[in-house]
């Protein structure tokens, strides 16, 4: 919308004539709102069928032997659960939020290239075809875990290269959102809005982004000499020419570690804009909160072989990697304290937001913590590739990202649709999740300490009872997230009308347009006081 | 707020610096391999250290004072058809003492097939103390279909071996030399198979 705000338009006029309507509204849409729309829809059914694929793995782990699937199946669900969670689900979940909250929360008319916004969105249609289609291809779909190792994937048929292409086509998408996010945060404030002002939200996907456009890349590369190495006879990780397939791990996870961070740092942000709202109080320790999220980004670059302790590497270096991941924990703290303290004393009521977003510093505590546990060199020896792993990274990727983003949505709902979320079932669909997935992934500390291998479909007896009180769980988290379908789909044709500011304690730029927000908000930049 | 021409520019030069920082991180992700082959050099990650010949040294001197355990293993990779061990699973030998053993391959198969071996050694700490003067492994090995060979390998650990160190095994995983392509279609092959069986 850069060149309809360079022409000096009447907004009445402009909202008559200019509002694109039917599917092209959605296709050729340049505006920052439509666009969070569809990455949130394109999200929410990426979920439904990552947690679909979730829910066959369950059944398949309900009792001992196989049931259902061969373990050649039992992996491909496996792997493309993961795949698709993490690139499908939470990430585009992330960018949806930004989308839309972003340019309202700093006073900015839209994105800073809202062509290349579209573009960021419709590129991920194509690559989520490619991956769901890989199940239907000769061999069927990847099947050597999300990470896609070699030598599995340099064997692997056809699925390989589809899936290969999908990150490619993922990764420009989220390079070029990254940099139309960073560009827009930069250069399209209010005035008045200074770095030191802008709420946490913001600050959070400002190092996010950065760490997109550092980390993608470096995916890029490892999945392009994987290709060459299937087709173009290169040796990078072939052992028989010279390479080797560690040296896949070491640059997978130069990437992946910056990525877990990449889908909890605007986790962090969303819930620093949560807390403050319904505890009627600033957030505390704002600077140190800048500082700790920049930290948490720093160090994410140097902790990445501890992802593979277990494949040999020198005391020294494993020692570095404990030390550097044991690190992180102290800004990570400091947020979770400065969260805590921000509530302190506070006015506090619990709307389905703030429930999900007290749940989240609950929970992803207890997976941070799990996490702290795997950074210990000889614990993490014992530890790797079981369960306990599985457990630890639900704790950080469910209740930590997923949980934020429901929060998030609950929270803003109001500002997109107009009308009030049911808040009672938003609280039933709150608790349901919450004691669904408690269900589901505690239990797997105890299987996996007791050693239960993660991605194999069959399991020793002793871990049969857990095991099935972990697919009754899941069984009901999938079902629960039906209601959380229908919750918004009641809020977007109905329900209370929604004020500006929707909640008491909200405060912020985006809370003083009207709601629903127009299609253009902020054409004229706002005044900061 | 600045006019919007002037902000489209400037936001159009940041995306262009941004855009750098992309593709530095993919030129990186390219780079982590040859960074890769040096450190395993220099720190013996992997076990990979040498394996290329050393010259032979003659102002070595032999500890007598010490014995140092080799082991000795081999195994072949899936799509090469041979059978390979080695002729004596272990030595005991003083560290600076040249010593001569030996492997054994035999071509299971109907056709003559090209072999590789690629070496490792363990803990990897040894490799950096583990040299050879002569090994089969140094160029491609050629066996005609029921060809059995008996293949040299001659080495020594230098004295300087860290005293904690007793048993040094040394392993080779023999691979099918064919380029990696054919060498897919191969495993594919072994793949349908497994099914028909």
């Amino acid at each position: 919308m850069s060149t309809t705000t360079a022409t000096h338009h009447d907004d009445h006029a402009h909202d008559s004539h200019g509002h694109p309507t039917g599917l092209m509204r959605w296709v050729k849409s340049t505006n920052h709102k439509d666009i969070g729309t569809m990455y949130l829809w394109f999200s929410f059914t990426m979920f439904l069928f990552a947690g679909g694929l979730a829910m066959l793995i369950r059944a398949e782990l309900f009792q001992p032997g196989l049931q259902f699937f061969q373990p050649e199946f039992f992996n491909q669900l496996t792997t493309l659960h993961g795949l698709i969670m993490i690139f499908g689900a939470i990430m585009p979940a992330f960018v949806g939020l930004a989308n839309w909250q972003v340019p309202l929360m700093i006073g900015a008319p839209d994105m800073a290239f809202p062509r290349l916004n579209n573009m960021s969105f419709w590129l991920l249609i194509p690559a989520a075809f490619l991956l769901l289609t890989s199940f239907f291809v000769p061999g069927g779909a990847v099947a050597g875990g999300w990470t896609l190792y070699p030598p599995l994937s340099v064997q692997g048929g056809m699925s390989v290269d589809m899936t290969i292409f999908a990150v490619h086509i993922l990764g420009i998408s989220s390079i070029v959102g990254s940099i139309n996010i960073i560009t827009t945060i930069f250069n399209m404030r209010a005035p008045g809005m200074t770095l030191m002002k802008m709420p946490m939200f913001v600050w959070t996907w400002l190092i996010t982004a950065y760490l997109l456009i550092a980390a993608m890349p470096v995916l890029a590369g490892a999945v392009t000499m994987l290709l060459t190495d299937r087709h173009f006879g290169t040796h990078f990780f072939n052992a028989a020419g010279g390479g080797d397939p560690v040296l896949f791990q070491h640059v997978f996870w130069f990437f992946g570690h910056p990525e877990v961070y990449i889908m909890i740092l605007p986790a962090f942000g969303i819930l620093s804009t949560i807390i403050p709202t319904f505890a009627r109080k600033p957030l505390f320790g704002y600077a140190s909160m800048v500082y700790a999220t920049t930290a948490i980004a720093v160090l994410s670059f140097v902790v990445w072989a501890h992802h593979m302790f277990t494949t040999g590497m020198p005391v020294a270096g494993q020692l570095f990697f404990m030390y550097s991941t044991m690190l992180i924990s102290i800004p990570t703290g400091v947020k979770v304290f400065n969260w805590l303290a921000t509530m302190w004393k506070g006015s506090m009521t619990f709307e389905t937001p703030m429930l999900f977003a007290v749940a989240v510093v609950f929970l992803f505590t207890i997976g941070g913590f799990s996490g702290l546990v795997c950074s210990i060199l000889p614990v993490d020896i014992q530890l790797q590739d079981t369960y306990y792993v599985v457990a630890h990274f639900h704790y950080v990727l469910f209740s930590g990202a997923a949980m934020a983003i429901m929060g998030g949505i609950y929270y803003w709902i109001p500002k997109w649709t107009g009308h009030m979320y049911d808040e009672k079932l938003g609280k039933v669909h709150f608790w349901l999740t919450t004691i669904a997935f408690n269900v589901t992934f505690f239990p797997m500390h105890f299987t996996g300490l007791a050693g239960m291998p993660r991605r194999i479909p069959d399991y020793a007896q002793q871990f049969a009872e857990f095991n099935m009180i972990s697919s009754l769980g899941a069984f009901a988290l999938g079902l629960s997230q039906l209601l959380f379908l229908y919750v918004v789909i009641k809020c977007i044709r109905g329900g209370a009308k929604a004020t500006n500011q929707v909640w008491e304690g909200a405060h912020g730029l985006e809370w003083t347009v009207p709601s629903p927000a127009p299609f253009h908000t902020f054409e004229t930049p706002p005044v900061l006081k | 707020m600045k006019p919007i021409l002037e902000i489209a520019a400037l936001n159009k030069r940041l995306a262009w610096r941004l855009s750098l920082i992309a593709f530095a991180g993919l030129l990186f992700g390219f780079a982590i391999s040859p960074i890769y082959d040096v450190m395993c050099k220099k720190f013996a990650l992997n076990g990979r250290a040498d394996s290329s010949a050393t010259a032979f040294d003659k102002t070595l001197k032999i500890d007598k004072s010490r014995w140092v355990t080799v082991i000795f293993t081999g195994n072949t990779m899936p799509g090469l058809g041979w059978s390979f061990h080695p002729s004596q699973t272990s030595l005991r030998v003083h560290p600076g003492e040249i010593t001569l053993t030996s492997y054994e391959a035999k071509n299971n198969a109907l056709e003559s097939e090209l072999g590789v071996a690629v070496p490792s050694v363990t803990p990897e700490l040894a490799a950096l103390y583990f040299k050879k003067i002569e090994c089969f492994c140094f160029k491609q090995q050629t066996l005609k279909p029921g060809e059995n060979r008996k293949m040299p390998v001659m080495f020594y650990v230098k004295p300087d071996l860290p005293s904690n160190v007793h048993t040094v095994t040394l392993s080779y995983a023999f691979y099918n030399g064919l380029p990696s392509a054919d060498k897919a279609a191969l495993y594919q092959q072994g793949d349908n198979a497994t099914k028909l069986n």
